[in-house]
């Protein structure tokens, strides 16, 4: 058991690997749902069919999303190089995070001995106090509810900046802003020659 | 002939009820099997998303515009928020007000039932506006940006 554990992991972490070094934004968007796949097998095996079902159904929708607006971008290939800068600064944040992590998680319960202080009381009391019989949605929705209503506060605030920074409605070129603001005319409206001037005198009026 | 071939979209037109019937499954016996609201409206999602990209997207605005989106989204959010303040007419926030039958039955747990169902018609109509506002709103965006890309 304790091997397909360690399989799936190396499956998950070559696979953000691909999707970091991938040229093409389509590969390096499909490789990225290895990942969530990868993990979506090792919640089942675990013995978390909830976040399993989410994680896959989440997984889904989000490569759909992304493959979706990738391919009606036109720019999809990265050409240009990195510098060496970031890739030092980025390698030294790495190597602290794995030190303090490192130091964090000797603190922490092993793995597969959970602490069971509150989780003791909620296995054996959820059932008769809230009525669900799926304890997760239990403790989810009746316990930390509070918690809930705080994912759902996220989800709305994310859905409403996605909706005013991309709406179609109410933006428009820069040119034409300019325009209304100050109230120069544009290039096409300006007479090309005097000639035309003479000719039609309204064009004067019209500037 | 907008959307995709024949054969996707007779295939979609038979498996659409089962997608939905088992998102609705999901979300109604959220607090009985694994599943819940959560997984239940990204199901749902899904089959409108999968209408969108079989039919074209004349046939899924038809069924749910993106004004329409937005209302359910936040009627789903005001419905949880208002269930967890008449928890305030005989106690505290979000207390489990309703009565409860015997466990193990669909109307076994109160609140959480009510709950579920908000939280799936909200993040069924917020992904679903998420979707639009990416794929078809994009578009503009992006040829915003091949224009000033030209000049």
């Amino acid at each position: 058991m304790l091997f397909l554990f360690y399989t799936l992991i190396v499956f998950c972490i070559i696979g953000s690997i691909i999707a970091i070094e991938a040229r093409n934004i389509l590969a390096s968007v499909i490789s990225a749902g290895v990942v969530g796949m990868g993990l979506s097998i090792l919640f089942l095996f675990l013995g978390a069919p909830d976040i399993a079902i989410t994680q896959v159904v989440v997984e889904i929708i989000v490569l759909i999303i992304l493959i979706r607006s990738t391919v009606s971008l036109d720019n999809t290939a990265i050409t240009k190089h990195r510098d060496t800068f970031a890739i030092l600064s980025s390698l030294i944040f790495f190597g602290l995070f794995l030190v303090f992590a490192f130091m964090a998680f000797q603190g922490l319960p092993k793995f597969g001995e959970p602490l069971m202080r509150v989780s003791s009381q909620y296995l054996q009391n959820s059932v008769a106090e809230t009525g669900a019989s799926n304890i997760v949605m239990g403790i989810l929705l009746d316990y930390r509810a509070y918690d809930t209503l705080g994912e759902a506060t996220v989800i709305f605030t994310a859905i409403l900046s996605a909706f005013v920074v991309l709406r179609a409605k109410g933006k428009k070129k820069k040119e034409e802003r300019d325009k209304i603001r100050v109230g120069i005319p544009g290039k096409d409206d300006l007479p090309e020659t005097l000639a035309e001037i003479d000719e039609e005198g309204e064009t004067i009026s019209k500037i | 002939m907008e959307g995709m071939t024949f054969i996707v979209k007779t295939i979609s037109r038979l498996l659409i009820a089962v997608i939905f019937s088992f998102g609705i499954y999901i979300t109604v016996y959220g607090h009985l099997t694994p599943g819940g609201g959560f997984a239940g409206g990204i199901m749902l999602a899904c089959g409108l998303i999968l209408l969108t990209l079989a039919f074209g997207k004349k046939t899924a605005l038809g069924k749910l515009s993106d004004f329409w989106a937005s209302l359910l989204d936040n009627l789903g959010a005001f419905t949880f928020w208002s269930i967890a303040m008449l928890g305030y007419m005989s106690g505290y926030f979000f207390l489990n007000f309703l009565e409860k039958s015997a466990p193990f039955q669909i109307l076994s747990s109160g609140t959480v039932l009510l709950n579920n169902l908000a939280i799936a018609i909200k993040v069924f109509a917020s992904i679903f506006a998420v979707f639009l506002t990416l794929t078809i709103f994009g578009r503009f965006v992006s040829s915003l940006i091949s224009t000033e890309d030209e000049e």
